[in-house]
């Protein structure tokens, strides 16, 4: 046990003021690194500015920062991105939800105490691991289907990337309709539904705006990821809607860069900041889009 | 009931059984995946899986391929981000939970922290390159690495070590007030202890996270071909996943075998970490409701 020294009381209240500002000052600690992202995306992307119109940026339809002659049209990342988004999205928001509707409404509580480890598990493992096995076992999958898809294709990327945000959006959707007061369950059982009637008509549009939220919380998720697209989508910027060829997404298109040598200060150098200006603006929209419907349109019982 | 309303009752049920069926498919489409996934490293990764392996430095020849640089980076890495997001990420969560007052500015620091976990982790690759690398010249160095880590975990070490803090009891709080104490005192004196296992449960996880972090430490400027051992925070390095990216995208099929045994290590790595948070957290649980 240790003694407390009633006696030093000044000595007490100084000690105090020091805590409590030291304390203040890890709290502000999260307000410089939001700062520090800001200002050092944008300090580059301003001399890239210079140098390129914004014009030209956000609608030239070709990327070829490195070649002559070189162009600087962001679309086609953009676009490259979209389709990992689009088939993420067809596998991790539909299979998400299915299993957040299973294990909140459906499952008995044996299946539930096994079923959630397993998805924790698959949240918890490294994106470079989900790359590998797009590379290895999804890409030679869909090569016997279309022979003729490329080794590195967006589907591939996709499907990864969606696997990977299927926990997410179950877990925060799980969430969202564990906090459905049971009342209303039992109001509709009383009335002689089934569980699909209570589920489709009155659990999910009670949690309708959390589910929603973690919809957007996963694309946001799969716009950012690197890993996976850096490893099985290859590196050919391409404004195309084919999931069968290879393309580059944002975050691809910066690994790629950083990777090779390309010197401080050169024009290489600052596009990767003016990509990842795009990719941080997109993913904060989405975030704060997020947030809002949580807040706004939450139903309290 | 006539055959009509009968009919009617069926095929409502019937409506059930084919959605239960297909719920039950998603939720099992993960099992299956993670089966899956963890069938094919195991296959071809086993085999490659020896001492050697352990011990080697990466080489030209998958045979005598080695993670040993990796094993090395990472675990300096890891050790340094540890040493410092812990002590700033539980003291802002101390600060935002006992020691703010409830005003607009504490508000912001709270979204702001939200808004900052939700930032793509390449993000914080760019802030260490034009922070740490470059204006606070640290070279691409493990010590820029491991700010940038310490950066990118500290959102969930605050957001975890907060649910922790709130989960003590207000009586105990209040008890220990009434005794005289002073804020500081009683923070360390009865809402820490209460509050470590959940603590530490959340530090662990948020710093398995940083293990597995390839993209960031790409930016920064991980090598990914090294014969040499980080001996100072200064050195250059590489990691694990780094190892692991670059024996994939190597055009010699076996490498991608090294790849695979590369994998094994690593998740293995993270199920002791993982384990060693949840034995933690359930031992000092009980110990404090005696």
């Amino acid at each position: 046990m240790k003694k407390i020294d009633f006696k030093s009381k000044s000595g007490m209240q100084r000690n105090e003021k020091i805590v409590s500002s030291v304390l203040f000052l890890f709290g502000i600690i999260s307000i410089f690194t939001t700062f520090g992202i800001v200002f050092s995306l944008f300090e580059e992307t301003v001399l890239f500015f210079k140098e390129v119109s914004i014009l030209d940026f956000l609608t030239g339809k070709e990327w070829t920062p490195l070649f002559e002659p070189a162009r600087f049209g962001v679309l086609p990342l953009v676009f490259g991105t979209f389709l990992i988004v689009i088939f993420s999205s067809i596998i991790s928001l539909p299979i998400g939800l299915g299993s957040a509707i299973y294990l909140s409404e459906y499952a008995p509580k044996k299946a539930r105490k096994i079923l959630k480890p397993i998805l924790e598990i698959l949240a918890g493992v490294p994106s470079i691991v989900y790359g590998y096995f797009a590379l290895t076992t999804i890409t030679p999958i869909i090569k016997s289907i279309f022979p003729d898809a490329s080794v590195y294709n967006a589907l591939s990327a996709g499907i990864a990337v969606g696997i990977m945000t299927i926990p997410m959006v179950s877990s925060l959707s799980e969430d969202a309709m564990m906090a459905v007061p049971n009342s209303l369950r039992q109001g509709a059982y009383g009335l002689g539904s089934t569980k699909f009637e209570v589920a489709t008509k009155i659990v999910i549009p009670a949690a309708f705006s959390s589910i929603m939220a973690s919809f957007i919380l996963a694309i946001s998720r799969a716009i950012g990821e690197t890993m996976i697209v850096a490893m099985a989508a290859g590196s050919t910027p391409k404004m195309t809607l084919n999931p069968l060829e290879s393309i580059q997404t944002m975050t691809g298109y910066i690994v790629q860069i950083s990777l090779g040598d390309v010197p401080y200060g050169s024009i290489g150098y600052k596009t990767i900041f003016a990509v990842g200006t795009l990719l941080f603006t997109i993913t904060f929209i989405l975030n704060i889009i997020s947030r809002t419907i949580v807040r706004k349109f939450r139903r309290v019982y | 009931m006539d055959n009509k309303e009968l009919q009617r009752i069926k095929s409502r049920k019937l409506k059930n059984s084919v959605f239960h069926g297909l719920i039950f498919f998603c939720t099992i489409f993960g099992v299956i995946v993670l089966a899956l996934l963890l069938y094919d490293i195991l296959k071809k990764g086993l085999p490659w899986l020896t001492i050697d392996f352990l011990t080697n430095f990466p080489s030209r020849f998958p045979k005598k391929s080695g993670i040993f640089p990796g094993l090395l980076g990472s675990l300096w890495i890891i050790l340094l981000t540890a040493a410092l997001a812990f002590p700033v990420g539980v003291g802002t969560a101390i600060y935002l939970e006992e020691y703010a007052k409830e005003n607009r500015f504490t508000e912001f620091i709270k979204l702001n922290i939200a808004n900052l976990a939700g930032v793509p982790s390449i993000i914080y690759g760019m802030l260490g390159l034009a922070v740490f690398v470059r204006a606070l010249s640290m070279g691409r160095s493990v010590l820029a690495a491991s700010f940038t880590m310490a950066l990118l975990i500290l959102p969930i070490i605050i957001i975890s070590s907060q649910e922790a803090i709130r989960s003590v009891p207000s009586a105990l709080k209040q008890a220990s007030f009434a005794l005289g104490t002073t804020k500081w005192q009683t923070v360390t004196g009865v809402i820490l202890p209460y509050a470590l296992p959940g603590i530490l449960t959340g530090t662990i996880l948020a710093i398995s996270r940083a293990l597995g972090e390839a993209a960031p430490l790409i930016v920064v400027g991980a090598l990914t071909y090294v014969s040499f051992i980080p001996k100072t925070p200064l050195d250059q390095f590489t990691t694990l996943p780094i190892q692991i990216f670059n024996w994939s995208s190597m055009p010699k099929r076996e490498f991608q075998n090294v790849a695979a045994a590369g994998i094994i290590i690593l998740l293995g790595i993270l199920l002791l970490a993982n384990s060693t948070a949840i034995i933690l957290r359930d031992k000092y649980q009980i110990k404090i409701k005696d």
